[in-house]
């Protein structure tokens, strides 16, 4: 009789590493088991409990000082940051969702605990060390927000959004699969350590480098890069509100995140190798995103393509492909979600049950109405734009710096002067609330801004951090951008 | 706290902003006695540096330094030189007039247009004292968003217009311009190790011609469209009809001479190779401008269009000097900023006046207004006079010396320019004539009043320099003679002679 095998672990595997994990995922089985058992009229409470169970994981996920791995899991200086960002955006996306969720249309209290569930997937992805294990996180995470973007269930548009990201979501599944897939017949394994050796003497094989396009063209459905960004209008749109903005920012750094750890660290050879298309990429993001931007009426689908026109931004950094470009990816990330955060927050103050307020022209007399949101919402959007001393200026000149430093010059000279082209919308916003001009004078009298509503105080500190975020980020980045400098430092083999 | 005058000088306006915005809604007395009070302030603390400034060296003066995102190597660090100084003074001086002219300028929303003239006025003077690119560039982009404030809300009819065409051409004229100054930090960590955006290292850095004429071009896209230099001026006839009168009087009177000023600060210093191809086509659009300015100004039926083109008409003159590449030119250059923004900010002031009491700027809805208001008319003619550069008023100091420099660089463009003096005298003595002489034939005109006064204590300094810095231009000729020196060394060229020399022979 042979005895049983009592360890089944890898050698070396710590179990500091997957506690972050298993904290949220814990958290997430809790707030779901607390949900059905909480009083309907004070769900509330739910939200409360959840903000907890985030900044509880924000601390807890921190990484040790020495790397800690559990096979194929790493809790290193790279996801302990990552853990930081997810959990703290999610949270402040949870605040503002407090007081609007029944306005939105969300009635079903699963909300919280599928919110927890996909801010843990987001952790495996930043996480894992091996490709099947990113993807894993990568599903977690997207089956829970194919959900949220349906949770309005009686307003077709949300359906509508939860379908249309669920098809498009399978398919970008599928060929994050077969690049994985051809990426192991090359490699013999799945392993992020055996992807960095698959570019021999004579280059990569054919076989290797269509592997890796598949992998990007996943990546690519995820965070929108044009041309698979057309589903992002339509869901961003059609989803509740605090889910366009749970999505927009926590889902999007989540992929960036495992974007960053298995492509530009792991593999530095696709930035050498799908240089081109990369670039190309980029440049048609940015541009097709502010272009389109430019176009709309509806602040959510403007907001909308501006997250596309940022996705191009950021894509930059995997064309440069350089430690310090990688850096200022995560410091663009954290700085992108403190000022997209504000403004869907801004947003959402001004709508009421049955009433949504998704226009621009709906913040028509917002700076007569209420100056206080007006002057977070003009915060938000100049530092959109990249105005300084705000936190969306240093994000770009750290990240142009880094890309000119590669030597991309070209790419940056169209990303600024995409920049430039942002201006006109991210300002028209401006306009809107404070120029009593003849079009928001004729929009102001129906204007959402002038609407009597209940005090909504969640809402109004959450646009308050946000707004404080963006100008503390700005006047002072160093801690930040020192932090996340030390992040990639700690990643093994970089 | 001497250490910190500089730093000092940018926060005051800060805290009077936000000083402002604490006044409860109704309060628009103490709102306005705040904003007095913070802009005064300034004032005292750029009195203070000018008491302590050191004319015999062209070096930063008064030089603070601190960390501010050391991981890209950019520091907060601020300095003062001649040339600074007197646009610090320009810019400090003019900012409490305009606070007193809101008062009756301004009828709605007093609070944010107090706070935005604040913010604004901040913005410019730290453009004026950083000696870090980066700081320079984060002031020069933040001037933007007040002014834009400034003409979108408190603007005329056609202000959403305007301040859009404002913000996207200056935005699309600065963001080149930041890559050039990010790359130059890169250039300067690749040749010594670290980065640095220190003015002072950026000088030293040795650049192949090729780097520094990408460097140029791109500085010089934004600053020429600042100035703004023909044929990329198209924004500031807009701008400044459609702005207040406080906004007008402050973007002819500093805005504009940042262009210029950064032409000085950065552009020549830091690409001398290529000033000797660029200068000159700079020169002949600075002529271009100076004479479609005028000519552009001479058929303008709206008095404050009219100032608009001869300012694209009077900064053409100041670009002439800084393309002439010599002392003289330069220092009449500056000496010319500094008197176009003084009679400009005049001009805007007074028919501002005009336009709270009529409501109009058509020059034929006036007429014969002389004997209705002669206080008025006194000094509308002298500063016309002050305008058109008459011998023993400011304009004309700028103007002689400009030539003079422009003469030595090139005769034929002098010689051109010169039509613009004329051309100058035409626009405006016509203006004044046909608002000033003649009969009164319009009912309307009868009821108009005098200069009260408050518009007297507005108008009274800005004469007095009028006359000061006509006569007497010496002191503020030797403020920036060490710096232009240097400048001008920097820039690769040896000094020859001054105009302090030229003006005393």
């Amino acid at each position: 009789m042979n005895p049983l095998p009592l360890n089944l672990l890898p050698p070396g595997a710590d179990y500091a590493a997957v506690m972050p994990l298993l904290w949220a995922f814990g958290a997430a089985v809790l707030v779901l088991i607390a949900e059905m058992f909480w009083p309907y009229q004070s769900r509330r409470g739910v939200g409360w409990l959840t903000i907890a169970a985030l900044l509880a994981i924000a601390v807890l996920g921190r990484a040790p000082i020495e790397a800690v791995y559990f096979g194929p899991i790493a809790l290193d200086g790279f996801s302990g940051w990552c853990n930081g960002l997810l959990c703290i955006m999610a949270a402040l996306s949870v605040l503002m969702s407090l007081d609007t969720l029944e306005v939105n249309g969300v009635t079903r209290g699963e909300y919280y605990p599928l919110l927890l569930f996909a801010v843990a997937g987001g952790m495996v992805m930043a996480a894992a060390t091996d490709l099947v294990v990113m993807f894993l996180g990568l599903e977690t995470m997207s089956i829970a927000v194919y959900v949220l973007a349906g949770m309005a269930k009686a307003r077709r548009r949300s359906n509508e959004a939860s379908l249309k990201y669920f098809l498009l979501g399978a398919f970008a599944s599928a060929f994050m699969l077969y690049g994985i897939a051809l990426l192991y017949s090359q490699a013999g394994s799945t392993d992020l350590a055996a992807m960095a050796g698959l570019a021999g003497e004579g280059g990569t094989s054919a076989v290797t480098r269509l592997g890796a396009a598949l992998l990007l063209v996943g990546f690519g459905f995820k965070i929108a890069v044009v041309p698979f960004h057309l589903w992002a209008p339509d869901v961003y749109e059609g989803a509740p509100s605090p889910v366009t903005a749970f999505m927009a920012t926590v889902v999007k750094a989540a992929a960036f995140a495992a974007l960053l750890r298995s492509v530009l660290l792991a593999m530095p050879w696709v930035a050498v190798e799908l240089q081109t298309p990369l670039w190309v990429a980029a440049a048609a993001t940015m541009t097709v995103g502010n272009l389109a931007a430019l176009r709309q009426r509806s602040l959510k689908r403007m907001l909308a393509f501006s997250s596309v026109a940022h996705t191009g931004y950021l894509v930059m950094a995997v064309v440069a492909g350089t430690s310090e470009a990688a850096a200022a990816l995560l410091f663009y990330l954290a700085a992108y979600a403190a000022m997209n955060l504000g403004a869907f927050a801004v947003m959402m103050s001004l709508a009421d049950r049955g009433r949504p307020a998704e226009n621009i022209s709906d913040l028509a007399g917002l700076g007569r109405a209420r100056p206080l949101a007006a002057l977070a919402m003009t915060v938000c959007m100049l530092s959109l734009t990249g105005i300084p001393p705000l936190g969306g200026f240093v994000a770009k000149v750290s990240l142009f710096s880094a890309v000119l430093d590669a030597g991309f010059y070209t790419l940056v000279v169209v990303a600024v002067l995409n920049s430039a082209l942002s201006a006109a919308y991210y300002l028209g916003v401006i306009r809107a609330m404070y120029f009593d001009d003849a079009d928001s004078l004729a929009a102001g009298g129906a204007s959402a801004a002038s609407r009597v509503l209940p005090a909504r105080p969640a809402l109004s500190v959450s646009v308050l951090l946000a707004a404080v975020a963006v100008v503390l980020i700005g006047l002072l980045p160093s801690p930040l951008l020192g932090s996340s400098l030390r992040a990639l430092a700690s990643v093994a083999g970089f | 706290m001497d250490q910190q005058l500089l730093s000092l000088l940018i926060a005051v306006p800060v805290v009077g902003a936000g000083l402002v915005a604490l006044a409860g809604p109704g309060a628009v007395k103490s709102m306005r006695a705040i904003a007095l009070t913070a802009s005064l302030a300034v004032f005292a603390v750029a009195l203070r540096i000018a008491a302590l400034f050191d004319s015999s060296t062209g070096e930063f003066q008064f030089t603070e330094q601190a960390a501010w995102i050391p991981q890209m190597g950019v520091t907060w660090s601020l300095g003062l030189d001649g040339i600074s100084l007197l646009l610090v003074l320009l810019t400090v001086f003019l900012t409490p007039l305009v606070v007193l002219n809101s008062a009756t300028s301004i009828d709605k929303r007093p609070k944010g247009y107090l706070v935005n003239v604040l913010l604004l006025e901040s913005a410019m003077l730290g453009t004026l004292v950083a000696t870090d690119v980066l700081v320079f560039y984060v002031f020069w982009e933040l001037m933007l968003v007040p002014m834009f404030l400034l003409i979108g809300i408190w603007g005329g009819r056609r202000r959403v217009y305007a301040s859009m065409k404002f913000v996207l051409f200056t935005m699309v004229g600065s963001l080149p311009m930041l890559v050039a100054l990010v790359w130059l930090g890169l250039a300067h960590a690749a040749a010594t190790g670290a980065p640095s955006y220190a003015m002072t290292d950026l000088y030293d850095l040795e650049l192949t011609r090729s780097a520094q004429a990408w460097c140029f071009a791109a500085m010089a896209l934004s600053f020429a469209i600042k100035v703004p230099m023909w044929p990329l001026h198209t924004w500031l006839p807009d701008a400044h009809v459609e702005a207040p009168t406080g906004g007008s009087v402050i973007l002819a009177g500093v805005l504009l001479k940042m262009g210029a000023y950064g032409f000085l600060r950065l552009a020549m210093p830091i690409c001398p190779d290529v000033l000797g191809v660029a200068m000159p086509i700079i020169g002949a659009l600075a002529v271009v401008g100076i004479i479609y300015g005028a000519l552009v100004a001479m058929v303008q039926p709206d008095m404050k269009k009219l100032v608009a083109y001869s300012s694209v008409s009077h900064l053409g003159f100041v670009m002439l000097g800084l393309s002439s590449l010599n002392v003289v030119g330069v220092e009449g250059a500056v000496y010319h900023m500094i008197s176009h923004g003084i009679s400009t900010g005049a001009l805007f002031l007074l028919v501002g006046v005009l336009y709270e009491r009529r409501h109009t700027r058509l020059i034929a809805d006036f007429g014969g207004l002389w004997r209705q208001v002669p206080l008025y008319a006194f000094f509308l003619l002298v500063v016309t006079l002050s305008s058109i550069g008459l011998p023993g008023l400011n304009g004309f100091v700028g103007e002689f010396l400009i030539l003079l420099g422009a003469f030595k660089a090139s005769p034929v463009l002098a010689i051109l320019a010169c039509s613009g003096v004329v051309l100058g005298a035409v626009y405006m003595l016509w203006m004044f004539q046909r608002v000033m002489f003649g009969e009164i034939d319009k009912a309307e005109n009868r009821e108009i009043s005098d200069l009260n006064r408050r518009e007297l204590v507005i108008l009274v300094p800005l004469l007095a320099l009028i006359v000061l810095m006509g006569v007497y231009p010496q002191p503020f000729l030797k403020t920036m003679e060490a710096s232009v020196e240097l400048t001008l060394e920097r820039a690769g060229i040896t000094p020859v002679e001054t105009a302090r020399a030229e003006v005393s022979r």
